[in-house]
């Protein structure tokens, strides 16, 4: 019963994984970028909600509502300074750049903020806590269902944006084809503009659902990082869905793993997350099969 | 080597003898070092030596194989444990730290199979990935006390003089055969297909370079290396913590000295390492600020100036200090103040 219940914790946890990763995925699908700041900014996030729930007294979520139009516009002008001088210069620029980003993001928020641990939990009450029992064994937290139920929303939200709107549809024509779009009118400038925004909209979620899910301090950005790209890589790159699949699967990874001894939590994580990687390659095949593949950017 | 209309192809400049002599003189001076320097200068070019090692280990990965990767920690930290374990079994400290480094060298072998199917961002994430898992897994031997760390207490048999002046001459000796060894690979055919496929991995297996055993090549070279400085790095410190030596903070360090001297350029990292070492000593008593400094001038050189101080003067200037590229020399007359350089990206 309990490894049915650790099942159920890491599939809830894979929600937040998910939450942490769609942001990820969606830059790396539309830009091809893989943003190293992408996990200190979910703590850059979570730091931002604090504040405003702890200065100005508001509820977490009225925090969220502040926050995300600031995400969204850090988003903008990430593209505007960073990635767009990047983009035409190789794999390494942008790869460089969002890590000296990264540094600079944790080191200053250690500056601001200090070493300590903070926590929204205190912020929301019950919610922190609360559970529902299946059975004397089986619970369900209440706040890792929202994450997970939240998480779930955002995906669907992406997906239906992706593909229903017109800036949707822009989206996924520069993700397949950058000049060809650009022939057909589209402003692929703003379209990674939006990405970008979008992407850390999401990066801001995460930041807030990681701050009342645990402690977090100014160095935790790069674990959240690196939780983000092994979800999307044991879901299949490139795959908004395949993003909860991964997410789902390293969470439950984890939870088993810590069953089995204090340590197991990282190690059992990072070890499906290789043997996912080593499958692919050596079993030819392409990592937990996806249910719905954004179109990839063929090689240029 | 004459061609048609006195196009001749050159290696070595005036130049480039001159400053490789000057350079092989440097370093026969720099063996008598402990003689002379005081124990404070021997300790500080110590350290110089290793950051030497590391960002010449990290440009050979990154600025000629084209693999950026964030996790080298994985075998400076490796190679740490590794020294500690068999210092513990009763191998004499100095050899226990040479042959730590072979061991590490000889690990990433099997590693390179699996890591370099990754490409791009997968690879830097991937090797992240590796230090993590590695770090977690050495935390798993109870010598280690966990992160309390323990200490090569070997060490302590040697008395400080000495310590420090074979520290400085291990130190030298492997900044010496490391960069040596890169110098003479990137002379190499294989040197010229680990650039070519760094420029364009598909052009460069449609033309017949072997592709995964060229960056296999460079990808242990540049392990081992790390794994070296790891080694010289504890027997310094002598105390040994998981939590610093598989810290991400390497590889900042390193992609910092690779890229502000020049990344893809033989004697840019050796100038950002010399740069990284003057910044460390004269700001890195200010904590965090220096951190956000070094983070700070990391992004602007990766936007503004992406072949690092070096990589300016060369272009600008077209001076080569190292002859590791070839040029094309036009008659006098009709020569182009451009840099022809064969191994110009």
């Amino acid at each position: 019963m309990i490894w049915v219940n650790q099942i159920l914790q890491g599939v809830l946890l894979g929600g937040y994984y998910a939450m942490l990763a769609c942001g990820l995925s969606l830059m790396f699908g539309v830009m091809r970028i893989i943003n190293l700041a992408h996990g200190s900014l979910a703590v850059v996030a979570a730091y931002l909600v604090w504040v405003v729930a702890n200065r100005l007294h508001f509820s977490p979520f009225l925090g969220l509502a502040l926050v995300l139009p600031c995400m969204a516009l850090a988003g903008w002008l990430l593209q505007r300074l960073v990635f767009e001088r990047s983009l035409g210069a190789g794999e390494l620029v942008p790869l460089l750049s969002t890590f000296g980003l990264a540094v600079v993001l944790d080191n200053s928020m250690f500056q601001t903020f200090g070493a300590d641990s903070r926590s929204l939990a205190p912020n929301i009450g019950d919610l922190a806590w609360n559970s529902w029992g299946v059975t004397s064994q089986i619970y369900v937290g209440q706040l890792p269902l929202l994450t997970f139920v939240v998480a779930v929303a955002l995906l669907g939200g992406l997906h239906l944006f992706l593909l229903r709107t017109p800036m949707g549809r822009s989206v996924r024509a520069t993700t397949e084809d950058p000049d060809t779009a650009e022939l057909v009118g589209i402003d692929t400038r703003k379209v990674y503009g939006f990405a970008a925004a979008a992407s850390l909209v999401a990066v801001g979620f995460a930041g807030t659902f990681l701050a009342m899910r645990a402690a977090f301090d100014p160095y935790a950005g790069p674990a959240q990082l690196i939780f983000a790209f092994e979800a999307i890589v044991i879901g299949g790159t490139g795959s908004l869905w395949g993003t909860l699949v991964g997410g789902v699967v390293l969470g439950v990874a984890q939870n088993l793993g810590a069953q089995v001894s204090p340590q197991g939590f990282l190690v059992a994580g990072h070890a499906a997350f290789l043997a996912v990687l080593a499958l692919r390659f050596f079993a030819g095949g392409r990592g937990l099969r996806s249910l719905l593949r954004i179109p990839r950017r063929p090689a240029a | 080597m004459m061609g048609q209309g006195g196009v001749y192809i050159q290696r070595w400049t005036k130049v480039s003898v001159a400053s490789t002599s000057c350079l092989v003189g440097l370093v026969v001076v720099l063996a008598f070092g402990p003689y002379f320097l005081g124990p404070y200068l021997t300790e500080r070019l110590t350290n110089l030596f290793i950051y030497v090692i590391l960002a010449a280990m990290w440009n050979a990965l990154a600025g000629y194989g084209g693999l950026v990767s964030v996790g080298q920690q994985t075998f400076f930290g490796l190679a740490a444990y590794a020294a500690i374990r068999l210092s513990f079994w009763g191998v004499s400290v100095y050899p226990a730290l040479i042959l730590s480094t072979v061991l590490v060298g000889l690990v990433s072998v099997p590693l390179s199979v699996f890591v370099l199917r990754l490409r791009g961002g997968e690879f830097a994430i991937g090797m992240w990935v590796i230090a993590e898992l590695t770090h977690l897994l050495v935390n798993l031997d109870g010598l280690i006390n966990g992160e309390t760390g323990v200490s090569l207490i070997a060490l302590n048999a040697y008395p400080p003089e000495a310590r420090l002046a074979y520290d400085y001459w291990m130190a030298l000796g492997a900044m010496t055969v490391l960069v040596g060894l890169t110098f003479l690979l990137l002379r190499s055919n294989t040197g010229a297909a680990i650039q070519a496929i760094r420029d364009d991995e598909d052009a460069a297996a449609s033309v017949g370079v072997r592709v995964l055993a060229s960056k296999r090549l460079i990808f242990v070279l540049s392990a081992t290396g790390c794994a070296a400085a790891g080694a010289l790095w504890i027997a310094t410190l002598i105390s040994f913590q998981p939590k610093t030596y598989f810290s991400v903070q390497w590889s900042a360090y390193m992609i910092f000295m690779a890229l502000v001297g020049g990344l893809g350029t033989f004697e840019g990292p050796i100038l950002g390492a010399i740069l990284f070492f003057l910044i460390e000593t004269l700001f890195g008593g200010i904590g965090v600020w220096y951190l956000i400094g070094l983070g700070a001038t990391a992004l602007a050189f990766a936007l503004f100036l992406p072949r690092g101080v070096w990589g300016a003067l060369e272009d600008r200037f077209g001076i080569r200090l190292m002859p590791v590229g070839l040029r094309l020399r036009f008659p006098a007359d009709a020569a182009p103040r451009r840099n022809t350089d064969a191994a110009a990206p």
